[in-house]
């Protein structure tokens, strides 16, 4: 794993870089850790406490550890309308997890999230950013199968 | 499809939108070359002549905003590619058909202004369509075909108000996604505290055809107040739900029957939400009006981003706008009270009535507090959060009423 300091450290040059980086660490990491939050701070010239506003303002970061595969459940209205509900208990089933939490053995967490740009084939999760098309109830376990 | 104008989608799938050379082809960067040429007072004013209006949801004459910005030794262009409004993929759509028609969009406008320096803040759900600019970045820069003018690509993280235009600017610059106070405007004042032209994607990447044919023939296109195509994204209970470019005179109730093939399994219509999830709900009897942004006004109603949710007469209106209200209540960035205390009491009024213990004077509220948000929020969200919930209550009140203990 890519030390977070040498990912940051990539990015100084960027003004207002802070969210490059962000983006980077948990692509490395899944999260953002507190050590490096302390780090970007340092290197992109702000306090401590703005750089834990910006790492918190986004929903699309995570101060928190997650697991290896993000689950995220669009519930926008078209995803809504196209069952979202459903699919979302599926996966609590399935996983034996709520919203917001994460499996035993670190491998899946499960989010929820606003419409992901995909409305053409709702409802659809993502899962560590690819999206996931024309997701139903039934469909559930056959789709998380894949990742191991 | 022949109900259809394809203008920005014209070469859809069959040019590489990372390949320079493709777009070339087809005869892209002819209008860049073209701009280039004119003096930038004659530039602009071509582009304000062809009627070229905002695609991101203000309706704004592109060429205006371009108007104002004053001499200053460093500008920038921003291109919009937060795309957060549900319902709404049209500008990845561009990207992936024709992310090279927007570069070159980009570089028209910074000739224009006089800026060598634009930036994409596309949001963070994309990062695909990040992968795909950069390279098609790459690519238009090996062949020469932006000159000077650079473009960089930023990531937004996840926040729906970042599409604002000062919100999107602060993060940028690496802060919190929070509206800034205006004016100043981003032209006058923006990234870095510069002038900033803020476009969205579909506004830029008209430019080219506009350039090389003409201000006069794009005027000529579509309704007359808001010329031009528009890409529309047709989601919910319709036969066929995908991406569409129509000319802007185009009737709601055409794309809902003939784009959109009608309603699914035999179903009958009850509403259609169209500019996304801050958009209003729009009964039957008013479908027979042109999609452009004036003629959606004059229904009470807007274009915005050009989403278009359609429901059956079986889907349960209370409980929609609910999941909405839910929606504003999480994207609320909290900077300013109106807002931030009105989306959480919206969502706490809709739970109550959605659960059958309103009564009236719930609603009274909610209609009164609506009131309050239009007037005193600082951004277009907290302005926009209530659209849905006033709408419904004006067309399906039945629906509400239905829901509401009995004068308890
Ligand atoms: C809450 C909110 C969200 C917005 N989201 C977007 C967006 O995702 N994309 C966009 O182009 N404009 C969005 N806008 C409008 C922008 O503030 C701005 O008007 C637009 O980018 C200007 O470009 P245009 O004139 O080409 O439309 C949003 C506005 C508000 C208030
Ligand atoms: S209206 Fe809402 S989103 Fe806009 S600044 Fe106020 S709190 Fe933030
Ligand atoms: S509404 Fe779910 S992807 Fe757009």
């Amino acid at each position: 794993m890519a030390n977070y300091k040498d990912i940051i450290n990539s990015l100084q040059d960027k003004q207002g870089g802070i969210i490059e980086a962000f983006h980077a660490l948990q692509r490395e990491y899944n999260y953002i850790p507190e050590e490096a939050i302390t780090e970007a701070a340092k290197v992109f010239g702000v306090s401590q406490a703005q750089a834990y506003g910006v790492a918190t303002f986004y929903s699309y970061l995570s101060v928190e550890k997650r697991g290896k595969y993000i689950i995220r459940m669009c519930e926008s209205a078209p995803c809504h309308v196209a069952g979202a509900d459903a699919v979302i208990r599926a996966i609590e089933k399935h996983l034996g997890i709520k919203v917001g939490e994460t499996t035993a053995d670190g491998k899946f967490t499960l989010e929820l999230t606003e419409c992901v740009g995909q409305c053409q084939a709702t409802p659809v999760i993502t899962v560590n950013s690819e999206p996931v098309f024309n997701v139903s109830a039934v469909k559930v376990p056959e789709i998380l199968s894949a990742y191991k | 499809m022949a109900e259809e104008m394809r203008l920005l989608l014209e070469h859809a799938d069959k040019i590489d939108p990372r390949q320079a050379e493709d777009y070339i082809k087809v005869g892209g960067y002819k209008g860049l070359e073209k701009a280039r040429q004119m003096n930038r007072k004659d530039l602009i004013q071509e582009v304000k002549s062809s009627g070229l209006r905002g695609r991101g949801g203000a309706g704004f004459n592109a060429g205006m905003k371009w108007s104002f910005v004053p001499p200053a030794p460093v500008k920038y262009v921003v291109c919009n590619l937060d795309e957060g409004e549900p319902g709404t993929y049209k500008d990845r759509i561009i990207c992936e058909k024709n992310a090279q028609a927007l570069l070159e969009g980009m570089a028209i406008c910074g000739t224009a202004i006089e800026s060598k320096q634009g930036y994409i803040y596309c949001r963070g759900e994309y990062p695909f369509v990040v992968e795909l600019l950069n390279k098609a970045i790459q690519s238009a820069k090996a062949v020469g075909a932006l000159g000077d003018f650079d473009i960089e690509v930023r990531m937004g993280a996840g926040a729906y108000v970042c599409g604002e235009e000062t919100a999107l600017i602060e993060s940028i610059e690496g802060h919190r996604g929070e509206p800034r106070f205006k004016p100043p405007f981003p032209g006058v004042a923006g990234l870095w505290g510069v002038p900033t032209v803020v476009n969205n994607v579909e506004t830029f990447a008209a430019l080219p055809y506009i350039l090389t044919k003409g201000a006069e023939w794009y005027a000529s296109i579509g309704a007359p107040k808001y010329p031009g195509t528009k890409v529309l994204t047709l989601t919910g209970d319709v036969n066929n739900p995908t991406y569409f470019e129509v000319p802007t005179n185009y009737l709601l109730k055409d794309v809902i029957y003939k784009l959109g093939g009608g309603i699914k399994n035999g179903k009958k219509f009850k509403a259609v939400q169209v500019g996304g999830t801050s958009g209003a709900f729009i009964p039957e009897q008013n479908l027979n009006t042109s999609i452009d942004f004036d003629s959606m006004g004059a229904i009470g109603a807007a274009l915005g981003s050009g989403a278009v949710l359609v429901l059956d007469e079986t889907r349960d209106i209370v409980d929609i706008v609910t999941r909405i209200s839910k929606f504003f209540e999480h994207e609320s960035c909290g900077k300013c009270n109106p807002c931030r205390e009105g989306t959480f009491r919206c969502r706490e009024i809709m739970e109550k009535i959605n659960a059958g213990r309103a009564t009236e004077a719930d609603i009274n509220n909610i209609l009164l507090l609506a009131k309050v948000m239009k007037r005193a929020a600082l951004c277009g969200l907290g302005q926009a959060a209530p659209i849905p919930i006033t709408s419904t209550i004006e067309h399906f009140g039945h629906e509400y009423r239905r829901k509401l203990l009995q004068y308890a």
